[in-house]
């Protein structure tokens, strides 16, 4: 049986049109053949009602297809070859764990905004933004609103205050609402062409609270404008609201993950106890994968790339 | 040439309805003196009907159950008086401040500008209703005939070149004199006004129509000056002045208000007259002063000064202050003891006895750009206030405006996209008070080698511009991204297990993920600084990696040479 919902005249609180009766025609049909063709009558009568009750009901085959979104350069080379870029008006999440590049993926990308000009604003929920590094990506921090979420916000302090155990609440969960209630003021306020939301130290646990239907607002909210929403974090929480999604690990062996100008150094490591200095050695970089996991952008099939970052000392 | 006179008639009723719009239709008396002598000065029609004239004594007036009484207030009829100034100086560059209720400006050349006489008349007309102006508009050849006039004929007039002692004629002689003088002057025009009248000379009529020689036999020339008037023929060159640039308005309140929501309406009624008045002048405003004096019963005057939103300029001094005067504040309220040495650094103490004294807030109100919506700054006030309350009953509110250029923007087509000035301001504001002050802004690296070595400024969005396309070598485009860290704030203090001096093993009590056996290190580096100062700073780093879970994560582990302990910094992301 079809699901499709069928509107009739009764649901769409129109008047049910009768067709005019028929003139009997004596003498010439038996009484069967009549019953049928009056049946058959108020069959066609009724699909001829619905047909007039559905004028603005666009078949799917004439549906436009929704426009592909421009992409903006990430500020990685290798990224932009993978995804194309990042897309405006969309949601994109970049996953990973700790020392996976998330961090380094999202200073580029915001560098990348800023050297074109466009105000950025990150929505910190951990506080965890390191001014030194910001500055060495390139960022123009005069370009940069970072909204620093805490536990010594006014609101929090109030409830501290309390006595009451059912006012106190988790600070996990006191920041992700201030996170929430800040992208939601920017997201109205409009004119930012990329604004991020760091949730990369938040629990998992904690993350997933974050409703769907808010994801969804976010996403609304960015349709159709240039801004570019980005979210990093642990694991996808999104859900299908996010429109790209990047998968970032790190490599298990650590040796392929260090990149040293001495050849040297890499072999030393293998060993358990080096007979090199430690104050010899210098982590001059880290070795990102990103996998894209999903694209509704721009229909790719899965696939992974990997690329070097250099630390500010490296030179 | 052409004259134009705005004339407020019955200053001091007008002064107070513009405060308080809603007893327009409410019979009024504006009352002055100490009490219990006080006297009215003032009455409106409706309260000229219910037989309540001036001299009369406060306590006579009050026997009057329908009659609202206001004590005369010189800073509302200032806050008029600019009002008037800065009508007539959008017309005009050439104003004359006559007296408080009276300005003449000079119209030659403005009607390329503004059309016709009768266009700019009504003009003035309408910009002085905006300004909460009830005045009389009039338009003559000579100064002194359009101020009498003004004087006489309500509304807008204008008298054509040569008509004035025919329109002037059916005035009666008061409107000579100014009725606000005092003293000896208003006696001289008492004695002449009284003479006048019993020769029968009632109007300017029969004033002009007097022969010269016998009225300057018995009058002198001050008779042959006021004759020359009454005939709308005497000439003089204006004074003109240079009205200041001072736009503030106040208004007093007869009962003290608790609730910021009847703040914000009256507030919202005086920023739209600020607001208005800057606008006449083709000004905006880049910082807003809020006063609120408040009712203080413990007997103690202080005044203090509460920081408002931070600016770039502020200190650390300053910051303490802010963490004081809100304590202050509920101190006050609560009749504390001032021994304590926070508390008194920061306020005047005085010895007057018991009684109602009052106490100053204010709050400042810095904006990163001129502005001029009084919608916006309404906004901000109301933000501000809820973060910062007054703490005690508000008596009076005083707001004023520093002038500024307007901003100019050109905007482009290609330009790419920024915030509204006046709608991120408000976004700020508002996401201000769900993180704080401090904690939301834009990123400023200070001169220091401190591993923390930022504060937080203003964020401020300026105009889009286009940024200059840079012609820069392939192989700096092609550059690799930066290795970022990722802070713990505060650092994480671990449990470290050391062999020879180095990181053997880490434990963090409060995150599980930072613990396992040091798989990689590179360090120590040495790092310090400002060990002249009183944060100075000594450690050790070392960049570790460790095992999470599958993967492998690099921290930063510092060892602090000067309190001692470890901490994990941060980690390379």
């Amino acid at each position: 049986m079809s699901s499709a919902v069928v509107s009739t005249s009764a649901a769409l609180g129109r008047p049910f049109i009768f067709d005019a009766d028929p003139e009997p025609e004596v003498g010439s049909l038996s009484a069967e053949q009549l019953q049928q063709k009056s049946v058959a009558k108020v069959l066609h009568s009724t699909i001829n009602n619905q047909k007039s009750a559905l004028p603005l009901v666009t078949p799917a085959s004439r549906l436009e297809i929704r426009p592909t979104p421009e992409m903006a350069p990430s500020g990685v080379t290798e990224l932009d070859a993978l995804t194309g870029g990042l897309p405006r008006g969309c949601l994109t999440e970049i996953c990973g764990p700790a020392s996976s590049g998330r961090t380094t993926v999202l200073l580029a990308a915001l560098a990348a905004a800023t050297r074109r000009g466009e105000y950025c604003a990150l929505i910190d929920a951990s506080d965890a933004l390191d001014a030194h590094s910001v500055a060495a990506s390139g960022i123009d921090l005069d370009r940069l609103l970072w909204v620093r979420c805490g536990e010594d916000s006014p609101a929090h302090q109030s409830t501290k205050k309390s006595f009451s155990p059912s006012e106190k609440t988790n600070p996990a969960e006191h920041r992700l609402e201030q996170l929430l209630k800040a992208t939601d003021l920017l997201l109205e306020s409009g004119g930012f062409g990329m604004i991020v939301l760091d949730l990369a130290d938040v629990t998992l646990q904690a993350a997933r609270r974050i409703p769907l239907t808010t994801w969804f607002r976010f996403r609304r909210a960015v349709e159709h404008k240039p801004t570019i929403l980005l979210a990093i974090e642990q694991q996808p929480i999104a859900g299908s609201c996010s429109s790209l999604l990047l998968q970032l690990k790190v490599p298990s062996s650590p040796f392929s993950v260090l990149s040293s100008r001495r050849q040297v150094a890499g072999a030393e490591c293998t060993s358990a106890r080096s007979t090199r200095p430690t104050h010899a050695h210098l982590l001059t970089g880290l070795e990102i994968n990103v996998e894209l996991a999903r694209s509704r952008v721009d229909r790719k099939p899965a696939c992974s790339i990997a690329f070097e970052t250099k630390t500010a000392w490296a030179g | 040439m052409s004259f134009a006179c705005i004339f407020v008639p019955n200053f001091s009723i007008a002064a107070e309805l513009r405060a308080e719009p809603e007893l327009q239709d409410q019979p009024i008396a504006v009352f002055e003196g100490k009490p219990p002598l006080e006297k009215i000065i003032a009455v409106n029609e409706y309260a000229a009907r219910l037989s309540i004239a001036p001299s009369m004594t406060k306590a006579q007036a009050e026997l009057c159950s329908e009659l609202v009484l206001r004590s005369r207030s010189p800073l509302q009829e200032a806050s008029t008086h600019a009002a008037m100034l800065d009508c007539a100086q959008s017309f005009s560059p050439c104003v004359e401040d006559t007296a408080c209720d009276t300005s003449i400006f000079d119209l030659s050349g403005m009607g390329s500008l503004f059309g016709s006489l009768p266009k700019i008349s009504q003009a003035i007309a309408d910009r002085a209703s905006t300004l909460g102006l009830k005045a009389n508009i009039t338009v003559a050849s000579n100064p002194d005939a359009a101020l009498i006039a003004a004087r006489g004929f309500p509304g807008v007039t204008i008298i054509p070149a040569g008509k004035e002692a025919e329109q002037l004629g059916s005035l009666p002689i008061k409107v000579l004199f100014n009725d606000r003088l005092e003293g000896d002057e208003k006696d001289s025009a008492d004695r002449l006004l009284e003479t006048l009248d019993r020769w029968g000379i009632r109007s300017l009529r029969a004033l002009a129509a007097l022969p010269e020689i016998a009225l300057s036999e018995r009058l002198g020339q001050q008779g042959l000056h006021l004759q020359k008037l009454a005939r709308g023929a005497a000439s003089r060159t204006l004074v003109p002045v240079e009205a200041p640039l001072i736009f503030e308005e106040a208004v007093e309140l007869e009962h003290p208000i608790v609730l910021l929501e009847p703040l914000a309406f009256l507030l919202n009624r005086l920023l739209d007259q600020l607001c208005a008045r800057l606008g006449s002048r083709a000004l905006a405003t880049q910082e807003l002063r809020l006063t609120l004096e408040l009712s203080n019963l413990t007997g103690i005057e202080d005044e203090f000064e509460n920081i408002g939103i931070p600016s770039e300029s502020d200190g650390n001094d300053k910051a303490m202050l802010k963490q004081v005067a809100p304590s202050l504040s509920r101190f006050v309220r609560q009749g504390g003891d001032f021994d304590s040495p926070s508390s008194t650094d920061q306020c005047r103490q005085s010895k007057a006895p018991q009684a109602r004294r009052q106490t100053s807030f204010i709050r400042k109100l810095s904006l990163p750009l001129p502005m001029l919506d009084a919608k916006v700054f309404l906004k901000l006030l109301q933000l501000d206030l809820n973060a910062h309350p007054p703490g005690a009953p508000i008596i009076k509110i005083h707001i004023s405006a520093e002038p500024a250029r307007p901003r100019s923007a050109q905007g482009g087509l290609f330009l790419p996209p920024s915030p509204e000035p006046e709608k991120l301001e408000l976004t700020l504001a508002r996401i201000a008070g769900i993180v704080g002050e401090q904690k939301v802004g834009a990123v400023e690296l200070l001169d220091t080698h401190h591993p923390e070595g930022f504060r937080m400024r203003r964020f401020v969005a300026e105009v889009a511009r286009k940024v200059p396309q840079k012609k820069t070598p392939d192989s700096v485009e092609a550059q690799s991204a930066v290795t970022a860290l990722r802070r713990f704030r505060p650092p994480l203090r671990v449990n470290v297990t050391l062999e020879n001096g180095q990181p053997l093993r880490l434990h963090c009590p409060k995150k599980k993920e930072v613990q396992g056996e040091v798989l990689w290190k590179a360090g120590p580096w040495r790092f310090s600084g400002d060990w002249w100062d009183r944060d100075a700073w000594s450690r050790d780093e070392w960049d570790l990696a460790l095992r999470n879970g599958e993967a492998i994560a690099f921290y930063r582990l510092i060892h602090d040479l000067l309190g001692g302990g470890w901490f994990v910094e941060g980690t390379y992301d």
